[in-house]
């Protein structure tokens, strides 16, 4: 017998391609995905035979859809950062906390239920001074995250670990994610850095590390067709600076000092174009950057691009027009080479060339 | 005109050897091999372009091997050759090529200029011109720009966790276990090592097996010495404390300038901790007493410097 698969928040970008994934899969039987909103068009064909239950996992029906279908895997992964698309911060809470709790009622109470995955944040970790350069899955923040996402995710990691005390004989990976970044995919971060002035925190400059969505869904995936219990940070290798990204991608870097950041923020958020909370503007003061060795080990899985690597697809799989050009820079270069009467040194591979 | 001739010049990625390369022949070096100003002028550009596209790597602590060799070092290496004509002894303890703890006093008042001094001497005497990893105070990492400068130039935060995942992965680490406790003393106090906080740096040694260098330096107390500390001021500003020195504040910028005193620094001989084993660390018994060991090593160095040492300033 095939498994049967529950996604919620499956119109969101990459539960839509792990859907898709899935569903291509001979081995599943059966791929339900759960939202509020239904999925975009330009998705539809992606989804291929998964089923489309628009329910609020709030409501207890996400309880007769489990145990109707005799779901025996389930993929959590409708926790959001963005209050934008749910509609403001209230029901982005609710629909990340009170959503978890009935989702996880649900799976305590069914008896077909085997697995289930859960899609975290690295941001569970915080972001602060005082944090360990690099974070491992046994840290926890040392001062919690007091607002939006970061909050919302420690308290449903909070309700999962409940859920595993209770349901023990259940399966589960939970999965923490650093911020995504690719070719397709829109995050606050995708947004920040196609401004073309990018306002920074002065004074300071972040250490980034990045995910890229390819490396994502299959990680999800794997989590969710083989059994991979524990908690696992899910990242890229090494690190950028956010000083560094920025100049990678050609735009103009505006440290902004930290009382305007705020003020600078608000502005910007409410102009829609860049939707960013005041934990993140947190995290552009000190970053954060966590350790990946279990995903390696035990997880098994070695994500096929670094982070610099992930921002180079993100830079050259969209129109990310650069203000600066590598080749602007390298005029520069050569007319201060010719003021001198000395010869440039030749340059390394073009690797933004693909902009043109 | 002759065929125009490639120089590989150092430095730059091997893998430009492959790639064409499109020199215009107006290039008026191009005939004739280039000269040393040339060379470095070329390579000084080569480097800003490299700066200004992001071309560079930096590890997931934020270290930037390339910015601290081409700016931060060479501007330490003056204060180091120049002003404080740094006399090094037993750089042959520190490991080639694996970890070590690096434990010294601290001083300095102002400035904690012994840690920059000791990053410079082990890079400058050390055959493979190693980094030194220093561990700093939080207060470091949230004070703008100097956080980002810290972290860039190899430092990161004093904690068990960095520390261990450094020495582990081979590099060498520094730290001051005595904090602000050691560079905020009076100067009445000088070259007294201060209570070497709570042994954490024996705990990381023993559980990566890194041997632990005992290090001595000299002169670095009297670069500013300390005469007062404005408590209140320190309050109100949220600081450590408020060093108070025959020149600064007074002298407003000026009193931040350093006093030409000669320094010396002495790698000491090893402690080696890998017979313990990594459970040594549970043993709180054996941490004190190697921490006493290290303290009682540097401080019988320091003595013997300070009798050894002629005048403060030459």
């Amino acid at each position: 017998m095939g498994s049967v698969v529950l996604i919620t928040g499956v119109s969101r970008h990459l539960s839509s391609r792990l859907a898709g994934r899935l569903a291509a899969d001979p081995a599943i039987e059966r791929v339900i995905g759960v939202d509020t909103v239904p999925p975009s068009r330009a998705d539809l064909d992606l989804l291929g035979r998964t089923e489309f239950v628009r329910a609020d996992i709030r409501n207890p029906l996400i309880g007769k859809v489990i145990s109707q279908a005799a779901v025996d895997t389930v993929v959590h992964a409708s926790v959001t950062a963005t209050p934008h698309g749910a509609g403001g911060r209230t029901p982005m809470k609710e629909l990340n906390v009170i959503g978890t709790m009935q989702l996880l009622a649900a799976c305590q109470k069914s008896d077909t239920v085997s697995r289930l995955v859960v899609k975290s944040t690295t941001a569970v970790y915080g972001t602060s001074s005082r944090d360990p350069a690099i974070f491992t899955e046994d840290m926890s923040a040392k001062s919690l995250p007091v607002s939006g996402y970061a909050k919302d995710a420690v308290e449903v990691e909070g309700y999962v670990r409940g859920f595993i005390r209770r349901r023990p004989d259940i399966e589960v990976s939970l999965l923490r994610f650093a911020n995504f970044i690719g070719p397709y995919i829109e995050t606050p971060l995708t947004r920040y850095f196609q401004l073309p002035i990018v306002p920074t925190a002065l004074g300071f400059d972040p250490r980034l590390q990045l995910l890229h969505e390819t490396d994502a869904i299959e990680i999800l995936r794997l989590a969710t067709t083989s059994s991979r219990p524990g908690t696992f940070n899910a990242a890229g290798d090494g690190a950028l600076l956010l000083s560094q990204a920025i100049r990678r991608a050609g735009r103009i870097g505006v440290p902004v000092p930290a009382l305007a950041v705020s003020l600078v923020g608000r502005t910007v958020r409410r102009s829609g174009m860049v939707d960013f909370s005041p934990e993140q503007m947190q995290f552009l003061n000190f970053g954060r950057v966590v350790c990946n060795e279990r995903l390696k080990s035990e997880f098994g899985y070695q994500p096929r691009y670094s982070t610099a690597e992930a921002f180079d697809s993100f830079l050259t799989g969209r129109p990310v027009e650069p203000v600066i050009t590598p080749s602007l820079i390298r005029s520069g270069e050569a007319a201060a080479a010719r003021l001198l009467g000395v010869r440039p040194q030749p340059s390394t591979a073009d690797r933004m060339v693909k902009h043109g | 005109m002759a065929e125009a001739q490639v120089i590989q010049l150092h430095g730059d990625d091997p893998r430009d050897r492959s790639l064409p390369k499109d020199e215009s022949p107006e290039q008026p070096a191009s005939e004739r091999p280039a000269s040393a100003w040339e060379r470095r002028a070329a390579a000084g550009l080569a480097f800003l372009r490299r700066r200004l596209t992001g071309e560079y790597e930096v590890d997931e602590f934020g270290f930037d091997a390339e910015l601290t060799e081409s700016t931060v070092l060479p501007a330490a290496r003056q204060l180091y050759r120049k002003w404080f004509r740094t006399e090094v002894i037993g750089v042959n303890n520190i490991p080639a090529d694996s970890g070590a703890l690096i434990v010294a006093n601290h001083a300095g008042g102002l400035w904690a200029l012994d840690g920059v001094m000791t990053a410079t001497a082990v890079h400058e005497e050390t055959p493979d011109h190693r980094f030194l990893r220093m561990l700093g105070a939080d207060l470091v990492f949230t004070t703008p720009v100097l956080g980002p400068l810290a972290r860039k130039t190899g430092s990161t935060l004093a904690c068990n966790p960095d520390a261990e995942r450094l020495l582990s992965t081979g590099q060498l680490v520094g730290v001051w276990p005595e904090g602000f406790k050691g560079i905020g003393k009076p100067f009445s106090e000088r070259y007294k090592l201060q209570r070497f906080g709570r042994g954490g740096f024996v705990s990381a040694a023993l559980r990566t097996g890194a041997p632990i260098i005992p290090t001595s330096i000299v002169g670095s107390e009297e670069i500013h010495p300390m005469l007062g500390n404005a408590r209140t001021l320190a309050r109100v500003l949220g600081l450590p404390y408020f060093p108070l020195t025959p020149t600064f504040p007074w002298l407003g910028p000026l009193g931040l300038v350093p006093l030409p005193s000669k320094w010396y620094i002495e790698f000491g001989d090893p402690i080696e901790t890998a017979q313990y084993g990594p459970e040594a660390a549970e043993d709180p018994m054996l941490v004190f007493e190697l921490t006493d060991r290290v303290r009682e090593q540097i401080q019988t160095t320091l003595y013997r410097l300070l009798m050894q040492r002629r005048s403060i300033w030459r």
